[in-house]
């Protein structure tokens, strides 16, 4: 397996880690279809399942997955760091 | 590529025409209070099989009537071939004999007001024995991917749900609606965030106001209570499993809709009008939702979770798949169809959609799922509010 990130649209704010990911290992992303979409350094150490920053995200950011916005960045998130809850949060149901 | 007109299926053809892929004599407690003498009653005769639950007194209204209509949907459903009721009393035992009666299967009730609990059990009993006898003799025969119903629902979910597991169902219910069949999905909350997306699969605007209006009253209800379904939406195991938001959950939920046509609105535990997808107003609770299904008439369901769901149901198999690794590896008794390789980029969609279809062609055949084989029959009743 040459991939350890999948990403949904290849413009998308995270993908998805495939495996458990270590802190500072150069990690390949690519489409659901295979093709190659970046690499990313990572940051913090991300389980299976979980989400890693394809870029920088500014605090107050919308945060983009299948193309669409998943929520709002409540802290910045660097990239290659784990996106989870304690940097993102709904735009729902939050009045 | 394996189309859904290619699956050879075979099914006990009933009454009304529609074809179930179980043969069930099931024994239908109209309240909680006669679910001691259906459970006796199934232990008493082999091949039947006792729905007990809590519920049955004093509800009211549209929570009422979704009651009846969940009980007596269990006993229309193509998979039961005779059903006996038991209820406290005769009358609330009747509308639910009737409503099974309709499908022209053989359907009898018996109330335990002026008799007990021994005298119903023994009547009931040697009813149950009759319909056996009977259902022991109907067979297995061909019938048309066209005259199948089947439902979807998907629980424990993660982010594999979203990325392999949900649109290799979306990729199955493309082919299955191509070939006519009867397909049902919902989660009506769980949806938030992918409203509009539902609403855009929709054949007419007015079957996308008929969801809306559904989804907004929801949403209302909620607000009426003070609360947000933040703590609950997403469920402490979809946070485990990666998943962060509701807008996720619902982007990864509805891709088990793939690109078909919504061509239907339906209420909770109404049976579907047309062939195609249909859209049923429904709670995203694994066992209340599948319980539904099978109310409406799905004779088989499709289960994708990430994390590892365990849900069965007792009138319809439940087919699990899952392509989280962890949970193939940990939870590989309760998961039928492994999609793990879709990970690793080693099983393309139209590849894990064949092999689904393949277990699906075994399954309603005859081979038994991993929660029918592990016993679990999880059938809950969807309550809409407070009973009286």
């Amino acid at each position: 397996m040459t991939h350890g990130i999948l990403i949904h649209e290849p413009d998308d704010d995270v993908g998805v880690a495939v495996a458990d990911l270590a802190a500072g290992t150069e990690i390949g992303a690519v489409t659901l279809e295979g093709q190659p979409v970046a690499t990313v350094r990572l940051v913090d150490a991300v389980p299976l399942g979980h989400k890693v920053a394809m870029r920088d995200i500014p605090k107050g950011k919308d945060v983009t997955e299948y193309g669409r916005v998943i929520g709002v960045a409540t802290k910045a998130a660097p990239k290659g760091g784990h996106v989870h809850t304690h940097c993102l949060t709904t735009k729902r149901w939050t009045s | 590529m394996i189309t859904a007109q290619d699956l050879k299926l075979t099914g006990y053809r009933r009454p009304d025409g529609r074809f179930g892929v179980r043969n069930y004599v099931l024994i239908i407690p109209v309240d909680d209070l006669s679910n001691a003498a259906a459970e006796a009653v199934a232990h008493n005769i082999h091949g039947t099989m006792a729905l007990p639950h809590p519920y049955g007194r004093l509800q009211f209204g549209a929570d009422l009537e979704l009651t009846f209509r969940t009980l007596a949907g269990q006993g229309r459903n193509p998979n039961c071939a005779a059903a006996v009721v038991i209820g406290i009393e005769p009358k609330w035992t009747d509308r639910i004999v009737k409503e099974i009666a309709k499908t022209g299967k053989p359907c009898a009730g018996f109330s335990i007001e002026r008799s007990g609990d021994l005298k119903t059990i023994e009547a009931a009993s040697r009813k149950a024995k009759e319909f056996v006898h009977d259902a022991s003799e109907i067979r297995r025969e061909p019938f048309p991917v066209s005259q199948l119903t089947m439902s979807c629902k998907c629980g424990e979910s993660d982010t594999t749900s979203g990325l392999a597991a949900n649109p290799t169902v979306g990729r199955s219910f493309e082919r299955l609606a191509a070939a006519g069949a009867t397909l049902i999905f919902g989660e009506t909350t769980e949806v938030t965030g992918a409203e509009d997306l539902v609403m855009e699969l929709c054949e007419t605007p007015e079957i996308a106001k008929q969801f809306k209006a559904a989804f907004d009253d929801y949403q209302a209800l909620v607000e009426s209570q003070g609360v947000s379904l933040v703590g609950s939406q997403p469920t402490e195991g979809n946070i485990r499993g990666g998943l962060t938001t509701i807008e996720e959950k619902a982007l990864g939920n509805i891709q088990k809709a793939g690109r078909c046509t919504v061509v239907d609105f339906l209420e909770p535990a109404h049976e579907p009008r047309k062939p195609g997808l249909s859209f049923m107003d429904s709670s995203s609770a694994a066992a209340e939702m599948v319980t539904l299904c099978a109310a409406a008439g799905s004779v088989v369901h499709f289960f994708p979770t990430g994390q590892g769901n365990v849900i069965g149901n007792p009138v319809i198999p439940v087919i699990k798949l899952s392509a989280n690794p962890l949970t193939v590896a940990t939870m590989s008794e309760h998961i039928d169809v492994d999609l793990s390789a879709m990970l690793r980029i080693e099983m393309n969609l139209d590849q894990a959609a064949d092999a689904t279809l393949q277990l699906l062609e075994r399954t309603i055949n005859g081979r038994l799922t991993c929660a029918e084989v592990l016993r679990h029959r999880e059938f809950v009743l969807t309550k809409l509010y407070r009973s009286a």
